[in-house]
């Protein structure tokens, strides 16, 4: 007993001052191996007496425990101040930019469409698109501007021939929408329109989105009702609206709407209630049916939005000025 | 349209401000564009008049002067204007008159002599008048007068943007109207002294073209003086309206034109031949305008002309020869109407737009001809002297526009504004805009006035009522429309998915201009048709687009000459390309191009930095065909393209039809563009790619999937696509994976030959593959490789 004793103190030591795994091993099969000190001592088991036995066989038990103990416990600790160790090694600087790819952005322009779009979509306008080559019937006559009516002048129109030009307004998709669908009807259509005119307000392609709505009782206090929703929800703002007499030769009666911005207002809609004459030319009844139609210039409403101050920004297609655009 | 608040005010004088004034007709739908004061703010300077003006001793330019300024003393002021005279009324900037720029006169010595004031120049008052000296007034002018008082300057030129229907403002007369209206206020005509005939001279007039011109007036005036003054009231309103004085006869015509919107004429009598014949041009006649200008007279155009030759184009351009010159003694004054579509695209066609052709284009009150050759011949009487003949009217009643009746229902106006406007407000409106009213039960019968040309139907009048009721009074209401769902169609790829896709990529979205330059177009697109505009800005956007590239290359290359390396850059729009089939003659397509150049990535401590290639183009459009879930209907096959590098370039077709391009940019565009580097650019067509397939769900198999790895070499000219759609075929159903990765050419690979390792993965949903089936399915992939490419395994 006194031999075991010392044997177990002999191997607390050892593993107290052991400081790897292998050394741990080595000890573990020195002292519980098959040929080891301890496991030695269960051999002689043989030689006591029947009385002598259980209590030696505990306390041999019990020094292999104490052992395997002291052992586990180390190796947990050698373990632990390993990977320890192994996780300061993998410290990394967090600050690093991450592998990304930078995002890119929607021109402004078509961030503005898709607002207008999702404001009237929202109350059932469905989008409606069009040629930009147009003929003279869809960019005017049906939309009453006669031969020589002096609004065509004003339009500065990019003309193929007399028959065949760019469109100067996006009505001409009222026109081929009422062609071929009955009213009820609620469209947008938003695009490309062309002018003959450059300089710092103006350039020779911009944006417009039209909206149409033709059904039995529409009427022009509800189309002042949903332009001033528009440009509430537009401008995020509770701005300053007015309605102002205006003419376009396919509205009657017809307005300029115009915020009040910081320095005065600023128009940024024309209206009106559709012209007789121009729900007649795609043989709606007049005295069934009335509609309201409005348009306004994508560019301006963007530049007012997000402080874009030269027009001419938005088709340079300069990075730098497109990536503010998120 | 410009005028002066003071002349509008002698008609009709509001108690607002000349703000409210501004904001009121603006409101009215005459918006007002700008409000110019007539002269700068200043104080201090009255009438004065030079009485000794003699040279100063000491300096050559300098005159002392003794100026009478109505009180007890003389007022010495030294003045180096060269029109400086004695006898002269001027302006004095008296001692302790403070200037525009807030100049303050004071006592003054100069060059020893005393100064105790200051002549002024228009310019020194901020007076927009060119003339060279100072101001040289009329010798009634009462000495000692405020000059702002005498010269009224308190006033402002309000200019008034009128819409096309307006016509009936382009004169005082109908502005006047128009804010009585507003301010329910009765407006006050000047009045005058009858012109009465005082000699019998005549031309007789012949009305060749009725319907053009219903109503023709010439009146003959004798013996005038045409080196008489306008005097300065006339000038001052004309200089506020824009409109330069030049000699009385012009200035009277010009003054009638601004105060009743009435264009009129005057010809010298002495160059007349015979009658006057307001006819059509016969197409050959040559005409030197007034400007100095010679035109052919059109066959349709109407003219003014003797019985000899053309004198005028009617309503727009005098002649040079007939027109009154400083020799001038008798004149002929033409005061007509002519119809509006008689006017109407012609001048516009010959290049001209004047003042009178404005008027008549836009339609000149029919009633409007006796009132204003009196007005005019009073004038010319008071101011030029002479002996005027009797009227001598041509017209034809039947042409003359009729005064419209329209029936304005309460109904359909209560309809259409979706508000009820009293009775007693309509009825007021309605008369105050003169028009005559017959109230009825449930609607008004109204009869326009012949001033306003814009009056046709109900609309019209119902926008006449909202107008002057205000439409800031009619209440915002919420449409109100039956609740019908819109279809909506999941299997319609949304152009927004697509965008935005490509915006997560890194891509940013250019708006190009649809005419591009036909220089760098024809280079990507050699000898190809396009539109070409007739009249473009410049040349540079003269031709419409056949493609994006040119657009985006273009943009690729503005970047880059900004120190923009990596672009990246999609845009969605119409290309135009001729075709006879089509409407108009031209297929507007909608297309989806896009374009990369520079790194793949933005320098990165942990990557390695390469430029774009082929690939990574090629893996922004397959993500994007990736959302149609029908990415098996795509295919890419090599091609050739103008634009792109021979043997990078491939078609993009999708069930066999060719919907597009991609490539690299052939090298030699790189320098016309301005490219720096590799570009690579696809255009695909739009309608061709925005439908697709809903996903149909499959069980998921339970049993174990298994990679089998092989390593083909092939002939470096088979495509690797064919090796890949080979394998699905043969592999069928067990083959539920297929990945091309690795491609290797080189030590180890005959030359001429690649080598291909492609990973297949097998599974069945049923049950759990052998390895001899495995094997059985490798093995019949490998053969027909064999069968069909040549195909052996690499050692």
């Amino acid at each position: 007993m006194q031999q075991l004793t010392e044997i177990v103190e002999q191997a607390l030591v050892t593993i107290d001052q052991a400081s790897d795994l292998k050394t741990l091993d080595d000890i573990r099969v020195d002292y519980l191996g098959k040929k080891g000190k301890i496991t030695d001592m269960m051999k002689m088991m043989g030689t006591l007496s029947a009385e002598e036995k259980p209590a030696f066989g505990q306390a041999v038990n019990d020094a292999k425990q104490a052992v395997q103990q002291k052992l586990g416990l180390k190796i947990d600790g050698l373990k632990r101040a390993e990977l320890e160790a192994k996780l300061v090694a993998e410290k990394i600087d967090v600050t690093l930019p991450g592998r990304t790819m930078d995002l890119g952005g929607l021109h402004p322009v078509t961030r503005t469409i898709e607002r207008i779009e999702t404001f009237f979509g929202e109350l059932g306008f469905s989008v409606k698109y069009g040629p930009e080559i147009e003929d003279d019937f869809h960019n005017f006559d049906a939309l009453n501007i006669s031969e020589h009516h002096p609004a065509r002048a004003d339009h500065d129109t990019f003309y193929f021939n007399p028959k065949l030009m760019l469109r100067t307004q996006t009505s001409g998709v009222q026109i081929r929408t009422m062609e071929t669908e009955k009213p009820p009807l609620r469209i947008i259509s938003p695009g490309r329109v062309y002018r003959n005119d450059y300089d710092q307000t103006h350039t020779p392609m911009f944006h417009q989105v039209e909206g149409l709505f033709v059904d039995e009782h529409v009427n022009f206090a509800e189309l002042k009702g949903i332009l001033h929703d528009f440009l509430r929800n537009f401008f995020e703002e509770d701005l300053e609206v007015r309605f102002r007499p205006s003419y376009f030769p396919f509205t009657e009666p017809s307005a300029e709407v115009d915020v009040k911005g910081k320095n005065g207002w600023l128009e940024v809609l024309g209206c009106g209630m559709v012209h007789p004459n121009v729900l007649r030319s795609v043989g709606i009844d007049p005295e069934k049916y009335s509609g309201f139609a409005f348009g306004m210039g994508v560019e301006r409403l963007t530049m007012l939005r997000y402080g874009v101050n030269d027009l001419r920004a938005f088709f340079e297609n300069d990075l730098r000025f497109l990536k503010q655009f998120k | 349209m410009k005028f002066s608040e003071s002349w509008l005010r002698e008609w009709v004088n509001p108690a607002i401000s000349r703000e409210a004034l501004s904001h009121q007709i603006t409101m009215a739908g005459l918006e007002v564009d700008g409000i110019d004061p007539v002269a700068a703010e200043f104080s201090g300077v009255v009438v004065g008049e030079v009485v000794e003006c003699g040279q100063h001793p000491d300096a050559d330019k300098l005159r002392v002067t003794k100026v009478n300024v109505g009180a007890d003393e003389l007022i010495d002021i030294v003045c180096g204007a060269a029109n400086c005279r004695q006898g002269l009324r001027v302006a004095v900037a008296m001692v302790g008159a403070v200037l525009p720029g807030d100049f303050k006169i004071k006592k003054a010595k100069l060059r020893g002599q005393p100064s105790m004031g200051m002549l002024c120049s228009y310019g020194e008052l901020g007076i927009d008048i060119e003339s060279d000296g100072i101001i040289e007034l009329p010798q009634d002018a009462p000495l000692g007068m405020d000059i702002r008082e005498f010269l009224q300057l308190d006033d402002a030129v309000i200019d008034v943007d009128l819409t096309a229907n307006r016509a009936d403002c382009l004169g005082l007369a109908g502005l006047a109207r128009e804010v009585g209206v507003l301010n329910r206020q009765a407006v006050i005509e000047p009045s005058w002294e009858a012109a009465v005939a005082g000699s019998d001279a005549q031309v007789k007039i012949n009305l060749l073209e009725p319907q053009a011109c219903p109503r023709y007036l010439g009146r003959v005036v004798k013996n005038i003086d045409v080196k008489a003054a306008t005097p300065l009231w006339m000038q001052e309103k004309l200089r506020r309206s824009g409109i330069r004085s030049i000699d009385p006869i012009v200035d009277i015509t010009n003054f009638v034109l601004l105060e009743f919107g009435q264009p009129m004429h005057a010809f010298d009598l002495a160059k007349l031949e015979g009658d006057i014949q307001v006819r059509l041009g016969n197409g050959a006649e040559k005409l030197t305008l007034l400007d100095g200008t010679e035109v052919t007279v059109p066959a349709d155009t109407l003219v003014i002309a003797d019985s000899v030759k053309p004198l005028a184009l009617a309503g727009v351009f005098g002649g040079e020869a007939s027109g009154v010159s400083d020799t001038t003694r008798d004149i002929l004054l033409e005061c007509a109407f002519f119809a509006p579509l008689a006017i109407m695209g012609k001048s516009r066609r010959l290049g001209l737009h004047t003042d009178s052709s404005h008027r008549f284009e836009r339609g000149v009150d029919p009633q409007m001809q006796h009132k204003v050759m009196d007005r005019a011949t009073r004038l010319v009487l008071d101011i030029c002297g002479g002996e005027a003949g009797p009227v001598v009217e041509a017209k034809s009643d039947e042409h003359l526009p009729k005064q419209v009746e329209i029936r304005l229902r309460r109904s359909k106006l209560d309809r259409i504004l979706g508000h009820s406007i009293p009775d007693s407000d309509v009825t007021e409106i309605l008369q105050r805009l003169g028009f005559g009213v017959e109230v009825a039960a449930d609607s008004w019968l109204v009869t326009t006035a012949t001033y306003r040309f814009d009056m046709a139907i109900e609309e019209d009048l119902i926008e006449e009522v909202a107008r002057i009721y205000g439409y800031n009074n009619i209440p915002n209401v919420a449409p109100v429309a039956a609740l019908s769902m819109p279809v909506h169609k999941e299997s319609e790829l949304s152009l927004k998915r697509v965008r935005d896709l490509l915006v997560g990529r890194g891509f940013q979205e250019a708006v190009t201009y649809s005419f591009v330059d036909p220089k760098l177009q024809s280079l990507v697109h050699p000898g190809q048709d396009t539109m070409v505009l007739p009249h473009p800005i410049s040349s540079e956007m003269s031709v419409m687009r056949l493609s994006m590239f040119t657009g985006l290359l273009t943009a690729v290359g503005y970047n880059q000459a900004r120190q923009q390396g990596r672009v990246r850059l999609f845009e969605t729009g119409l290309r135009f390309v001729p075709d006879l089939n089509a409407e108009s003659g031209v297929r507007q397509q909608a297309m989806l191009g896009a374009v990369i150049t520079g790194l793949q990535q933005d320098e990165h401590w942990s990557m390695e930095s390469k430029t774009v290639d082929f690939f990574d183009l090629k893996g922004d459009l397959e993500a994007i065909i990736g959302l149609t879930v029908s990415t098996s209907e795509f295919s890419f096959k090599e091609a050739s393209h103008t634009a792109l590098h021979p043997g990078q370039c491939a078609e993009i077709l999708r069930n066999d039809r060719v919907i597009g391009y991609i490539g690299a940019v052939h090298p030699s565009l790189e320098k016309p563009f301005g490219l720096n580097g590799k570009t690579i650019v696809f255009e695909l067509e739009l309608d061709a790619l925005l439908h697709a397939k809903l996903p149909l769900a499959q069980a998921v198999s339970k049993f174990p999937a298994n990679r089998r790895d092989i390593a083909l070499v092939v002939d470096e000219s088979v495509a690797a696509s064919d090796v890949m759609n080979l394998i699905r075929k043969v592999g069928e159903n067990q083959l539920v994976g297929l990945n091309l990765f690795d491609v290797y050419l080189g030590k180890g690979v005959e030359p001429g030959k690649k080598s291909l390792a492609i990973a297949l993965t097998l599974q069945d949903t049923t049950r759990t593959l052998e390895e001899k089936e495995i094997a059985e399915t490798v093995d019949s992939v490998v053969s027909a490789l064999k069968v069909e490419f040549n195909a052996s395994l690499r050692e």
